[in-house]
């Protein structure tokens, strides 16, 4: 007798349901609702889909005000984190969707396939953050890898976007055969998949629990392949390179989706599954915080090229993330998550700035094309300015409260390098995010500067929302905050 | 623990030795008769018709993807329907296929509309 989990409550997947659901049918309208010339109304569809997809999610969000709920036979599991994460994912969905509908167009690579693949790939990072056990959060982490891969070569007959999809299609596969071997050493160590299960295995043995070498084995593979999907130095030499081959839209949605769904698994495996062995990858997580900081900073210095400055500026951040989780304590998720929204609304409104700039075919992505953009464009280089000045981390920008946030964390948890190390890799980075700032506003532009495109359309609307957003996430801080705060981990 | 493991390098060793063995022995006392049928390549039975390295029709290719994922698509009837009188409720079973199939059948459809098997 073959008996079906009794809880199969589908809450935990229903926003992730949602919005596969809304990718089949933006894949079906293309096919039998609209013709070949209104093909972009099939980014409505998929904006529907995603505002539907909001409201199970805040619907959700009054439902689980008390503990979290397992549910699927424990595979999966529904608490605010996972709703937060799904709330910050749907918003960068969003944004990347009104970037997209007019660039695609520019770029001639318009199909109704590339908004199908970004919402599967976005409905598996929402499951990543549902996961409660290894084998959920693998399928989810292979679900929104696919897609990715795809997406990154879709300017196809560019040799850049099929060489960054290749790249990025090997090394992550590379990745994924590091997290795999890692769950089938934690199984083999534990004897289950499951992230509390796996917890309680290590509470019950804690006395023979450091002569476990298989577990410890298994743990840092696990680390380095989540850690190569958010980009940690040294598993990070993918970036730039994907980063600046694939179509801007994408990049936008991989420096800002990907990262927010790696951390959000990183965290559930780190504090749901192995709270008690923190002591050996906090040290660890320290060591890589430091590299990334300061690799990230250092090499983007010597970037001429916007999509790979802000590939290296991705990999610096990740390094601040990673400092909360280091620091651990009760507000470790709250700080990270809070990071995650601030670091995405900064970054997605840089790529679309960047986006808006683009006129026909050619991307308007080196430095010197940057030069007396104020005299050309006033109103797009004051937006960039204010996403660089807030991704430095200038008050009163959301990246200067996020950072405070994390910083204030690692001291009072004894952290206090880890927060000096962070805040000279700030000072480091102000050099390539100024030096975007004086170009604009300081140098002339040159003779031969390129066509320029204007703020107008949806890449123009992502443009003020992003800019309002990072303002307000900067003064308004506490009311979010106080959200991430109550969506704490489960298990804390 | 790596102890536990000894059974398996055991098996290991005496596979690959015996496959070895089998080969010698064959070389020292089998009688060599070539013929031009013995020294011609396997092929499953047919006549090797030309070199591997030949041009395909790049067509063939997309077709030849098609049918592997329909293919393994379809392969996940077979341990559905060895499980499926013991599901309970048998309900649930039936369902789950048939939304299975109706995601297969989308895939199919939108193949179709798109012209992928189309071969001219």
């Amino acid at each position: 007798m073959i008996t079906f989990p009794s809880d199969l409550n589908l809450g935990p997947i229903a926003p992730a349901l949602v919005v596969v659901v809304t990718g089949i049918l933006v894949m079906l309208a293309d096919l039998f609702l609209f013709r070949a010339e209104d093909r972009h109304n099939t980014v409505w569809v998929a904006l529907g889909g995603l505002i539907v997809a909001f409201l199970v999610t805040l619907g959700l969000w009054g439902q689980v005000s008390g503990g979290p709920i397992t549910a699927i036979g424990g595979l999966a599991i529904l608490d605010r984190f996972a709703l937060f994460l799904d709330l910050i994912l749907i918003l960068v969905t969003a944004i990347v969707m009104l970037l997209s509908a007019e660039y695609l167009v520019e770029q001639n690579i318009e199909h109704a396939e590339f908004y199908t693949l970004i919402l599967f790939s976005v409905s598996g990072m929402m499951l990543m953050g549902a996961s409660a056990d290894l084998m959920t959060l693998w399928v989810s982490f292979e679900t929104f890898s696919i897609a990715l891969y795809v997406l990154a070569a879709y300017a196809r007959p560019k040799v850049e976007s099929e060489e960054a999809g290749l790249k990025y299609f090997f090394l992550g596969a590379f990745s994924a055969g590091f997290f795999l071997y890692g769950i089938a050493m934690t199984y083999g160590a534990t004897g289950t998949t499951r992230l509390m299960g796996i917890a309680q295995f290590i509470q019950a043995n804690a006395a023979t629990i450091s002569a476990n070498n298989m577990l410890y084995v298994g743990l840092g593979l696990i680390l380095v392949g989540l850690g190569f999907k958010v980009a940690l130095v040294p598993f990070h030499q993918w970036t730039p390179d994907v980063y600046e081959g694939a179509p801007t839209a994408v990049t936008a949605f991989m420096a800002t989706a990907t990262k927010a769904a790696g951390f959000a698994a990183l965290l559930r495996v780190l504090f749901l599954a192995f709270p008690q062995l923190s002591g050996a990858w906090s040290t660890i997580l320290a060591l890589l915080a430091v590299l990334t900081m300061i690799g990230g900073n250092v090499i983007a210095l010597s970037q001429r090229n916007i999509k790979r400055m802000l590939a290296y500026s991705s990999i610096a951040h990740a390094g601040y993330i990673l400092i909360a989780i280091v620091a651990g304590g009760a507000q470790a998720v709250s700080a990270a998550m809070f990071y995650i929204l601030a670091y995405a609304l900064m970054t997605l409104g840089a790529f679309a700035v960047v986006i808006a700039l683009n006129r026909g075919g050619a991307e308007v992505v080196n430095f010197e094309d940057y030069a007396g953009l104020i005299q050309r464009r006033p109103g797009l280089t004051h937006a960039l300015a204010v996403f660089m000045f807030a991704l430095t981390g200038f008050p009163p920008l959301a990246g200067f409260v996020g950072k405070w946030y994390i910083f204030d964390l690692a001291v009072r948890n004894g952290w206090a390098w880890l927060a000096v190390v962070g805040t000279l890799a700030s000072v480091i980075s102000a050099g390539y995010y100024l030096y975007i700032v004086v170009l604009m506003y300081m140098r002339p532009a040159p003779d031969n500067a390129p066509d320029l495109g204007g703020a107008q359309g949806t890449a123009g609307l992502a443009v003020a929302l992003t800019l309002i957003g990072t303002v307000l996430l900067g003064i308004f801080a506490s009311p979010i905050f106080n959200l991430a705060q109550s969506a704490l981990l489960a298990a804390r | 623990m790596p102890q536990d493991f000894l059974p398996i390098l055991v098996l290991f060793i005496m596979s690959v030795g015996l496959g070895i063995l089998v080969l010698i022995i064959a070389r020292l006392f089998g009688p060599r008769v070539p013929t031009r049928a013995k020294m011609m390549p396997y092929e499953s039975g047919m006549r090797p018709i030309g070199q591997a390295m030949r041009r395909l029709p790049i067509r063939y290719y997309l077709t030849a993807t098609l049918f592997i994922v329909f293919d393994i698509e379809i392969v996940f009837l077979y341990p559905w329907a060895v499980v499926y009188k013991r599901m309970n409720p048998i309900w649930v079973g039936l369902a789950e296929i048939l939304f299975f199939f109706v995601l297969v059948i989308i895939g199919y459809v939108y193949l179709l509309r798109k012209g992928a098997l189309e071969w001219e």
